[in-house]
């Protein structure tokens, strides 16, 4: 039996999230990627002796943003705590972070329930300089405290997640949602968002949770795929060999797909948490829960899916694949509202199924808008598909020639002579026979109730028409014929 | 010239602002008595005057100023007692220093103190012990004890230290001088190498309760580079009483009595401090602070577990003392803090550390934050009855060297009158009500939150009342 | 009632190298000291709230505008070890604060 039909892989992600404010969390040091190192740094943010944290308004303003976002049950009152840790990183030894009681509890996006989120400071940059050559030479590294100091929300799922595709899927997600509420670049590769997971297994069936390790360092959406896949096969081996998952924190090296232990849970650390003496607790007021909503986008994606689907009948894949790329919905319901040449008006899930293929035709990553194919354009197509005036066949074509010069489809299938054939017409009458008579073979099975072989017969029509036959009617004729 | 060194900063700054007196002369004046001092009560004097002293259009007269060896000064060395921060200079000024500069108190000199603001006798210096000026082979109690030490022997007309559990209260009775501990908030702390955040506060070291007052003045304000500093409610109005009448004076049985230790030469000043107060017209009660006999084991878990996690950034990475920086990240974090702490420092980083620890937190850590906040529900509860509350600043008057090293636990009771007021966040001010053995003893006076002008006034008229003379030590 | 081992891993967590009369006489003086504030465990203090700050400061925050920073030179004035270092796409090369490079990475 394969891994997962016996196991159930029970997956938690750890999401932290770099803040697009002008300025750190707790000084006045500006943002920014990049620059010569140390050139951004001040008393607070080296920790140097005697500096205080001061925190950041717009900070907290995002943080709540993403409350909402989730819905999360926003603490009028939370706390910063201390989290003390040794590390070159770590300027202060400590890291100023929340705690027990957190900036937001509870929330979900989609089928995965948000634990908690809240506000901390980013650490240091630490980089290693190549072997020193000195006979007891360790390793050298040196630090970099430009980037120390960036708030962070770290965002907490519940282990909701069932499956790596699942995951990666989710975090897109969750990215797209943070992009549009304009609080983060979430660029996995700047290390803007960055994701860990948790992962145990258990028996398909049972609902204890089995012991769980926790995978760092994965830097791009398809290594957090691999890396939980990787793990999850690692657990499911282990445990079918008669072993024990023990807690750890693993590293996944996509080169090698090695999982690698960065520390046992005997060295677990021991963080020692107490509330940040320095700080006051952090308020959120209503007047700062109404100016979030305020700078919240109208919809977010997750509300434009539910609408989607709820009011305009989209299927659940295509309602999320329009709403979570956020220029392909706002190009479809610039069609769907436009006024479009043709008989009727725009049929939602038929317009919504040429999206697709106008991203195959276009490249995956652009956008409808800047192609050559305006929105009315595709919404005259869907209505002429719709009307059965062009077959679905003759209709790609058409994209495909509006794709390259633009232009009115009405105009492009009678130049080129694309319009469908109607049922009644004479001609398709006589080609329907032609076909029959050129495979006895097909024909007979089809009479005999082989709805298989019916294909060799529709193709030589849809030939012979160039395509501009309605299959369903050439298919509803030829059976006609044969009875 | 000893004429100058007679004059309160009150007194010369008034001769200065009326041009009676130059403000470089004084400065010179005493600038060469504390680059001359045998005391080891600086760590740093100036080198001149100030380019820019104005003293006579400044308020605060151009009066120098001594300064705590923990209060970053840019340019100057800040080495908080320490050796892990020998040298150290650091590139910004303190809020407190500069608003003190800006009012014309320039920098005279750094003052030596307990390493990390952590001891009661300035023997846990990282540059040698201070000696108290009444009796060189004595402490002058710490951990100001450099500041104290230096305003009683006339080496700075007047200074500031930070007060955690009672380091400026305590060694400014031991030297006999008036030291004050305003509200939690009162004053910045940005700047301040910090010992236990919940608790530090700076304050005055002075001659007498005026002179505390006016540096208060220009202390106090709400800064935005400290997230817990509040606007005071008010400007601190130089004292004026003469006299106690309607004010009502409690005295906790639990601090003063037999639990505390207080020897008997210090309760006698004590009492006859209070007969002077009822002879003022104050009246005299017993109070109640039933938890403030815990105050200190409150203190020592709250304060070295804030400071266990303040000194972690001493790891030899961005500056101060780094040890064996060729070997491993371990090594190197583990020589340094052993190599530039002290004894005491090490001891309240591992009490701290282990009362955060994992198992421990709530029983200790925890626990100790409960009982602080009874301590501030009893003097609240106290002061619904009483103006303020009195005590005797320190057990006993000034020790030998060496006399409390070995137990450190009968070190920590020096703090056993001062700490609770700590604990509460309230103003606290030890002025020197007498001699016992030839030695001074403080008188402490406890009021409200931001009570420091009714304080200060009530200080005052005891202060007129006592005629305390310390000029024996300033020669 | 503090022993041996309970102070080595204490020193490891506080980062202090202790030697073994050291790690004794730590031993000696923190059973002490713990002996004494121990009494406060006996108290009743069900119910009661821990106080985290004597002073009413909720809600302090700044604006999200910048201040000014420290020259590199500034701050790496005092850095025990100042490293010159190649940065990709900078035509100077910068400074960072050496160390001696860590085993594995740390706490989150």
């Amino acid at each position: 039996m394969s891994a997962t039909a016996e196991y159930e892989p029970v997956i938690g992600l750890e999401i932290h999230v770099q803040l697009t404010t002008r300025t750190k969390m707790f000084c006045g040091c500006e943002v920014a990627f990049g620059g010569p190192p140390n050139s951004r740094t001040c008393a607070v943010c080296l920790g140097l002796p005697g500096a205080l944290p001061v925190v950041n308004q717009q900070a907290v303003h995002f943080g709540v943003m993403i409350g909402l976002a989730f819905e999360c049950e926003i603490a009028e009152r939370s706390i910063f705590h201390r989290k003390n840790y040794f590390y070159p990183d770590n300027p202060k030894g400590y890291q100023i972070s929340q705690y027990d009681i957190p900036l937001c509890r509870g929330g979900r996006l989609g089928e995965v329930r948000i634990h908690r989120a809240h506000l901390e400071e980013d650490a240091a940059k630490l980089n290693h300089l190549s072997q020193s050559g000195r006979i007891h030479g360790a390793d050298r590294s040196w630090v970099d405290f430009n980037r120390c100091g960036t708030p962070l929300v770290e965002i907490v799922t519940e282990p909701d997640i069932h499956s790596p595709e699942r995951a990666r899927d989710w975090l897109t997600v969750l990215r797209e949602t943070l992009r549009q509420l304009g609080v983060s670049d979430v660029d996995m590769s700047q290390g803007s968002l960055r994701c860990d997971a948790n992962v145990s297994v258990r028996p398909r069936g049972t609902h204890e949770l089995g012991t769980k390790t926790e995978l760092k360092n994965m830097n791009s959406f398809a290594y957090l795929e691999q890396g939980i896949r990787a793990e999850i096969e690692r657990q499911v081996e282990l445990i079918r060999g008669g072993g024990t998952v023990v807690q750890e924190t693993l590293h996944f090296d996509p080169r090698s797909r090695r999982l690698t232990p960065l520390r046992s849970k005997e060295e677990a650390h021991d963080y020692r948490y107490f509330p940040e003496p320095d700080l006051g607790p952090l308020l959120v007021t209503e007047e700062m829960l109404a100016a979030a909503r305020r700078d919240m986008p109208a919809e977010l994606p997750a509300d434009r899916a539910v609408r989607f689907e709820r009011e305009l009948g989209l299927s659940a894949e295509r309602a999320h694949l329009l709403a979570f790329r956020a220029e392909l919905g706002n190009y479809f319901e610039r069609a769907l509202a436009s006024t479009p040449g043709g008989n009727g008006e725009v049929d939602a899930v038929e317009l919504a199924n040429w999206i697709p293929l106008l991203i195959e035709r276009i490249g995956s990553d652009a956008d409808p808008s800047d192609s050559k194919v305006a929105p009315e354009s595709l919404a005259t197509l869907a209505v002429m598909v719709k009307g059965k005036e062009v077959s679905r066949d003759a209709a790609r074509e058409v994209l495909t020639m509006l794709v390259e010069s633009g232009g009115d489809p009405r105009e492009i299938v009678e130049r080129e002579g694309l319009g469908a054939i109607a049922a009644d017409e004479d001609g398709l009458g006589d080609i329907v026979d032609r076909a029959i008579a050129s495979d006895p073979v097909a024909a007979e099975q089809v009479r005999a109730g082989n709805m298989r072989a019916i294909g060799p017969l529709v193709g030589y029509v849809m030939r012979e028409t160039k395509g501009r036959a309605d299959g369903g009617e050439v298919t509803r004729l030829i059976r006609e014929r044969l009875g | 010239m000893s004429d100058l060194l007679e004059l309160t900063a009150a007194a010369a700054a008034e001769r200065v602002r009326a041009r009676e007196l130059d403000a470089g002369e004084l400065f010179g004046f005493y600038r060469r008595r504390a680059a001359a001092e045998e005391l080891n009560a600086y760590t740093w004097v100036a080198d001149g005057p100030p380019p820019e002293l104005d003293g006579a259009g400044a308020p605060l007269g151009g009066i120098p100023l001594a300064v705590k060896d923990l209060f970053c000064t840019e340019g100057v060395p800040s080495q908080a007692g320490s050796r892990l921060l020998e040298g150290y200079t650091p590139p910004y000024t303190a809020t407190v220093v500069a608003k003190l500069r800006a009012a014309g108190a320039p920098l005279l000199g750094k003052t030596n103190q307990d390493e990390f603001a952590m001891g009661s006798s300035n023997e846990n210096s990282g540059f040698g012990p201070v000696l108290n000026p009444w009796d060189r082979s004595r402490v002058p109690g710490g951990s100001s004890g450099g500041s104290a030490a230096a305003v009683a022997a006339g080496l700075a007309p007047w200074a500031i230290g930070t007060d955690t559990g009672g380091s400026i209260r305590q060694p400014a009775a031991l030297c006999g001088i008036v030291g004050l501990k305003p509200t939690y908030g009162a004053c910045s702390r940005y700047g301040m190498i910090a010992f236990a955040s919940s608790l530090d506060q700076a304050g005055p070291l002075t001659r007498d309760v005026t002179d505390a007052a006016l540096l208060l003045r220009y202390m106090t304000g709400r800064d935005e580079c400290d997230s817990t500093s509040l606007e005071f409610p008010e400007e601190i109005r130089l004292p004026s009483a003469e006299d106690l009448k309607g004010v009502r004076l409690g005295v906790p049985e639990e601090l003063t009595g037999a639990e505390g230790g207080v020897e008997p030469g210090v309760r006698e000043r004590f009492e006859a401090t209070l007969t002077v107060a009822e002879q003022l017209g104050a009246s005299v009660e017993p109070c109640r602070l039933p938890h403030a006999p815990h105050a200190l084991s409150a203190y020592y878990l709250i304060a070295p577990a804030e400071a266990s996690a303040n000194l972690a950034r001493f790891d030899g990475v961005r500056y101060g003392l780094r040890v064996d920086g060729e070997a491993d990240l371990l090594t190197m974090y583990e020589r340094t803090r052993a190599t530039g702490f002290g004894d005491e420092v090490k001891r309240r980083i591992m009490l701290g550390t282990y009362a955060l620890s994992s198992g421990y937190y709530e029983a200790y850590y925890g626990t100790a934050q409960k009982v602080r906040t009874k301590i501030s529900e009893d003097f609240r509860a106290a002061f619904e009855q009483f103006d303020l509350i009195v005590t005797p600043t320190s057990p006993w008057v000034a020790f030998e060297l060496g006399a409390k090293t070995a137990d450190p636990l009968a070190m920590y009771l020096n703090d056993f009158c001062t700490v609770p007021m700590s604990l509460a966040g309230i103003p606290a001010v030890s002025i020197p009500c007498g001699l016992s053995d030839g030695l001074p003893v403080g008188f402490q006076l406890a009021g409200p939150a931001f009570s420091e002008s009714r304080l200060l006034d009530a200080a005052h008229a005891l202060e007129r009342a006592i005629g305390f003379d310390g000029r024996e030590t300033r020669r | 009632m503090l022993d041996r081992s309970q102070v080595l891993h204490v020193a490891r967590l506080a980062r202090l190298e202790l030697t073994d009369a050291q790690v004794e006489r730590m031993a000696g003086e923190l059973s002490h000291v713990l002996d004494h504030i121990e009494k406060i465990r006996e108290l009743d203090l069900a119910g009661v709230p821990p106080t985290s700050h004597v002073v009413d400061v909720a809600g302090v925050v700044r604006p999200d505008e910048p201040w000014p920073c420290f020259p590199v030179d500034v701050a790496l004035a005092s850095a025990p070890e100042p490293v010159e270092v190649e940065v990709a796409g900078l035509p100077e090369p910068g400074v960072g604060f050496g160390v001696p490079s860590p085993g594995q990475a740390p706490g989150e």
